[in-house]
């Protein structure tokens, strides 16, 4: 029983987790183009010219 | 160059007629300010299909002046780009010289699909929640037990309630809306069953109780709400392609102000006695008189009529023609919203006839289903009640038998079937706006076709080439290479690589023809009366319409071209597949009877009646419903649209006025029209699969019910159940796509029969 008490929040810490970012990824219009995004790791970053190319 | 752009499985070759870049102006009204001097705008580009085509649009695009980005999205095939400056960027010459083919669309379109994230975001929420409360369910199921057991109970209830609010919401605001208006639709059962499950659950909860069936409530919202996205994605899948396609409706017009200022105007804003300077290849705005400038005009999408009309100073146009040749200046005599194209709106709406008053098969089902499920649980109740006067225990037993019966399979029955059917059709080429539309098309048993744009593709193609002697016949294509006339189009087609003609001079006299001179002779290329002035009137061929075009040398006729219209590709098949699956097929036309035989006779349709108005095929339509059919209309012209509005179910090509497209339930994007048996057959196959669907849902029901209603269901025994009927129910509507895959070449060529057999193996 004891157990229950931090393993319960712990799992639904974890739900909510994935759920939050899941919303996120959708708000940020990380679904709008799912076809594309396939394509786009396929070209090369410093061909682009504002896409990609991000410094890191 | 793109390696990619021409041929691109989407592509439109049919709406490149239609393709001369807009205006700079028209480009900026398309446009939405983001503030500054910041415009974004956006294009439809349909060949876009691989990261190669990503990659050269967005580098070229890039690098032209005064443009701050440009993106590609890659699953609407479309290009945003923000642009700063007054002068409007040149995207469609870079676009053009890449090889893809741009078009504007309207700005409300702009608009992001509010309904699609909500309904995303409501999946995510109730998976979530049916994930964590089947977790505890399980081991409540595996026997847990006095305080763990109440305390998972008030966990699941805790993450209930979120799902229940979000995602249920979009149920129970459509079942109260049915209710309002006094109709009953599937979302009342699952309402109802939902929200009083989980009131029981609760109160079970609260009460130290065994049983509660919070996992049931919420994973029935869940499964449901995969189906409705689903269902939601494949439409505006639909939508957006149909959106994409280029506008053929004039956006604004140049008005010459009596001090000599030009300027660009909105459709809207245009006001009878405005004059309007038109350029060739540009659309007729709004009703008018000509007063200036020769012309001809494509009248096909307005009349129906195949052949060009010549206009001068004088004429009366109608909004919606195209003017090919000449620059026009006209008088409008009416504003926007009385002109032709309005007009044609009004009977569209005075025609809704068929598909408003059609209910759908979920709808009718339900109609009958809920009051039988709803008095099944009362009169368990009062059963129990008399049986044992226990009222928790007959309340119980009364909600098991609503959670049972709770229209998951019924619910997904209908959606998920045709998800796959509008997947199929998508494949091959055919948008289905809405589900209703298939079911629709399933019942009809007569089609009207129209002619010019439908069975033809409203362009004319030489038919006499073999009789023209091969030099003139290399003359005349070498001149008509100059015009974008329909009919030097067709006659350019014989130039190509063969010797040239050097010509000293080629000048189109717009209504009239082409004027060319080498080495001191005259050659004319146009109307019989015009090049020929030498000849004797009435001389040889005939003088009427297709075949009074000649080439003159120094106005002496020296050869005549007949021109005919070129019949869509594959329209002898279509009619005949249509005939074989039982259909009565005729012809409806706004063209000459003459045209129209010769058309009938060429895809062997023997039904058909020329000359109509627009309101005669509203007639003809009203006439065959009222006669017991379910008529299908397949039509692309603006006076075809009231009569898509008219028909039971519609279909129109891509290259159809856009109010048509609008109106019509189907658009096919390919040139051929096997596209209408086609969706036909799937439509049926869709129906079969439904009504199968429909009867597996039921016998689940009728098996299930009396287990209820006799008392054995636990919370552990109606998930399995209700699981095991949904998925039992989507694996029949995916043997939909699995005939599709077993044979995609065969599919546009395999008759009715085969089809019959695939469905019932």
């Amino acid at each position: 029983m004891t157990t229950l008490v931090y393993l319960i929040p712990v799992a639904l810490f974890l739900g909510a987790l994935g759920l939050s970012g899941f919303l996120w990824a959708l708000r940020s219009g990380q679904y709008d183009d799912l076809d594309g995004a396939a394509e786009r790791i396929l070209i090369e970053p410093d061909a682009q010219n504002d896409e990609g190319g991000r410094p890191d | 160059m793109s390696c990619c752009a021409p041929g691109a499985e989407m592509a439109l070759e049919v709406a490149a007629e239609a393709a001369a870049s807009p205006s700079s102006e028209e480009i900026r009204l398309a446009s939405r300010s983001l503030g500054g001097d910041i415009h974004q705008t956006d294009l439809s580009v349909p060949t876009v299909h691989c990261g190669a085509c990503i990659q050269a649009i967005e580098t070229a695009l890039g690098t032209v002046e005064n443009v701050a980005s440009a993106r590609v999205n890659l699953s609407t095939k479309r290009v945003s780009i923000r642009w700063h400056g007054d002068n409007v960027p040149p995207f469609f010459a870079v676009l053009g010289r890449l090889g893809y083919q741009a078009h504007l669309f309207d700005p409300e379109i702009h608009e992001k699909d509010t309904t699609l994230s909500e309904l995303i975001r409501a999946v995510a929420v109730a998976g979530f929640a049916a994930g964590n409360i089947m977790l505890l369910s399980v081991s409540v199921w595996s026997g847990a037990e006095g305080a763990t057991r109440d305390l998972f109970h008030w966990l699941s209830a805790l993450i209930a309630i979120p799902a229940l609010a979000f995602a249920g919401g979009i149920f129970f605001r459509s079942a109260a809306n049915a209710l309002r208006h006094g109709r009953m639709n599937m979302d009342v059962p699952i309402a109802v069953g939902v929200s009083l499950a989980y009131a029981m659950s609760l109160y079970e909860t609260i009460n130290h109780g065994e049983h509660a069936y919070f996992d049931a409530s919420v994973s029935l919202l869940f499964f449901l709400l995969i189906g409705r996205t689903l269902d939601h994605v494949m439409r505006e899948r639909a939508r957006t392609a149909v959106n994409g396609l280029s506008r053929l409706a004039a956006r604004g017009s140049v008005v010459l102000r009596d001090d000599g200022i030009r300027e660009y105007v909105p459709v809207t804003e245009l006001a009878p006695g405005m004059r309007l300077l038109i350029a060739a290849g540009e659309r007729i705005p709004v009703d008018g008189d000509i007063v200036g400038g020769n012309s001809d005009l494509d009248c096909s999408i307005v009349s129906g009529e195949s052949a060009p009309k010549a206009v001068s100073a004088g004429t009366h146009v109608q909004a919606g023609t195209l003017n090919l040749t000449g620059p026009l200046t006209m008088q409008a005599t009416a504003a926007a919203k009385d002109s032709f194209l309005a007009e044609m709106v009004r009977l569209m709406e005075a025609a809704e006839g068929g598909r408003s008053r059609y209910r759908r098969i979920a709808d009718r089902v339900s109609a009958l289903y809920a009051p039988v499920v709803h008095l099944a649980a009362f009169a368990t109740f009062l059963g129990w009640m008399a049986a044992s006067g226990d009222w928790h225990r007959a309340m119980t037993i009364a909600i098991a038998v609503l959670i049972i019966t709770c229209p998951c399979a019924l619910g997904l029955a209908v959606p998920i079937v045709q998800v796959v059917a509008a997947r199929r059709l998508f494949e091959a080429g055919v948008m289905v706006k809405d589900g209703s539309a298939m079911e629709r098309l399933a019942a009809v048993d007569a089609a009207v076709l129209d002619k010019t744009g439908t069975l033809t593709l409203g362009q004319p193609r030489l038919v006499n080439a073999a009789s023209i002697e091969p030099d003139m016949l290399a003359i005349a294509a070498d001149m008509a290479a100059h015009s974008r006339h329909p009919f030097s189009k067709a006659l350019a087609i014989y130039g190509g690589a063969r010797a040239r003609t050097k010509f000293d001079r080629v000048q189109e006299e717009p209504g009239f023809g082409i004027e060319a001179s080498a080495g001191g002779d005259t050659w004319r290329l146009g109307r019989r009366g015009w090049a020929g002035w030498k000849a004797r009137p009435g001389g040889e061929g005939r003088s009427d319409g297709i075949g009074g075009t000649v080439l003159a040398k120094n106005g002496r006729i020296v050869a005549c071209f007949a021109f005919e219209d070129v019949t869509r590709a594959d329209a002898k098949a279509a009619v005949e597949r249509l005939k074989d699956a039982g259909i009565a097929v005729e012809m409806l036309s706004g063209d000459t009877a003459r045209a129209c035989g010769e058309a009938a006779g060429a895809v062997g349709i023997e039904d058909f009646v020329p000359a109509l108005l627009p309101s005669g095929k509203v007639e003809r339509i009203e006439t065959l419903t009222r006669a017991g059919h379910k008529v299908l209309m397949v039509g692309d012209g603006l006076n075809d649209t009231p009569a898509l509005a008219a028909a039971h179910v519609s279909m129109a090509p891509a290259t159809a006025a856009d109010i048509g497209r609008k109106a019509a339930d189907f658009v096919f994007l390919r040139e051929s029209l096997l596209a209408v048996p086609l969706a036909l057959d799937v439509s049926r196959q869709a129906g079969r699969l439904i009504r199968q669907n429909i009867a597996i849902a039921i016998v689940y029901n009728a098996v299930a019910v009396p287990i209820a209603i006799l008392g054995h269901v636990t919370p552990l025994l109606a998930a399995i159940a209700m699981s095991a009927s949904s998925l039992i129910v989507i694996a029949n509507a995916m043997r939909l796509q699995s005939t599709a895959n077993a044979a995609p070449e065969a599919a546009p060529a395999r008759r009715h029969t085969d089809v019959v057999s695939a469905a019932h193996p």
